[in-house]
């Protein structure tokens, strides 16, 4: 999805590089990397170390770090077009839930061309002449506020992805219950766990990313950019 | 950050972590945090994390450690981007340092 962006903007000096939150890694981001067949760095993030790292809390997210290595734009919606399920028309042998998950994905605040837009004049950008480029301060002020429950979150996320890996499910889906408990609006924590339970996923959550969206409100699952 | 033992040799725990023994403490990029370890070859999990305020969360059962991010303040505790080491699709292990001189953007995104 990138490496047409990628294409363009790497000739005047930007680099993109992608990172899959994948707790099974390779074996279900694997199949996507083929198919978009990247010229760009691919990387795989297991235990979503970029969420302890950065302050990531949903995907696509992105950040931008310039020629020194600074930070000039901490974790924020990243949509490189328009998503195809912003123009969804409702089936009319729906089911309510079906109808439902429709419309609220429909809602979801996207603004793919604003940031595409920014990118832009960033990477044409001389260094420190973008007016998109933060300053510092601004960047640590602008990155999610990190309270003791939400560093442990990242803690038992990791802790329970690495015992997932050993084979031991119903350990690892204590850990991932109390990552979600400590950081609920943690996107990347919930819907990977979520997907690693399959059709177990009511039984081991008992909740569900319609259910979730809803409680957060819609308008927070991708807050507005402020470019 | 997985670690399989609770006691972690030095050179692992730098790798994993980025924190580095100094005779100053323990130290990332510019940033250090007093502390001393009871043995210079080892890093006891649960002494550093009270001094970097990184919680711990362990499985002993299955030979399994995790430490969180750094608590308090925000979550990029500087503008400086925190070193990011992963592997790539293609194989191999990719540092974000690598990069240095040219602009990055890191996408964060999933299959699911």
């Amino acid at each position: 999805m990138w490496q047409e962006l990628r294409r363009e903007l790497r000739p005047q000096g930007l680099e993109i590089v992608t990172v899959a939150l994948d707790a099974r890694g390779a074996e279900t981001a694997g199949p996507w990397i083929q198919k978009a067949a990247p010229d760009h760095p691919s990387l795989i993030d297991e235990g979503h170390l970029v969420d302890a790292l950065f302050g990531v809390v949903n995907v696509p997210s992105g950040i931008w770090i310039d020629e020194e290595g600074m930070v000039v734009r901490p974790p924020e919606p990243a949509h490189p077009r328009r998503p195809d399920y912003l123009d969804r028309v409702v089936p009319p042998d729906a089911s309510p839930v079906e109808r439902e998950r429709i419309l609220l994905v429909k809602a979801l605040h996207v603004e793919a061309e604003r940031y595409v837009g920014a990118l832009r004049e960033w990477a044409s950008a001389p260094r420190g002449k973008s007016r998109y480029a933060l300053a510092a301060d601004e960047v640590v002020r602008r990155s999610r506020p990190r309270p003791i429950e939400e560093a442990t979150a990242a803690a038992h996320f990791a802790l329970g992805q690495a015992l997932y890996r050993r084979g031991v499910p119903s350990a690892a889906t204590a850990h991932f219950r109390e990552a979600h408990r400590l950081h609920p609006t943690n996107w990347t924590y919930r819907r990977d766990a979520w997907s690693l339970a399959g059709p177990e996923r009511d039984a081991a959550y008992g909740t569900s990313w319609i259910d979730e969206v809803k409680r957060e409100g819609v308008e927070n699952y991708y807050p507005p950019l402020q470019l | 950050m997985i670690f399989t033992t609770s006691r972690v040799p030095v050179d692992e725990f730098a790798r994993v972590t980025g924190w580095r023994f100094k005779p100053e403490g323990l130290c990332r990029g510019e940033r250090c945090v007093p502390f001393r370890s009871a043995d210079p070859a080892l890093v006891d999990l649960a002494a550093v994390s009270v001094a970097l305020t990184m919680p711990l969360v362990g499985d002993a059962q299955h030979g399994l450690w995790a430490l969180g991010a750094e608590a308090g303040g925000r979550a990029l505790k500087s503008a400086v981007a925190p070193e990011l080491e992963l592997p790539d699709f293609r194989g191999g292990t990719f540092r974000l340092s690598s990069l240095r001189g040219t602009k990055i953007l890191l996408v964060a995104w999933a299959s699911w």
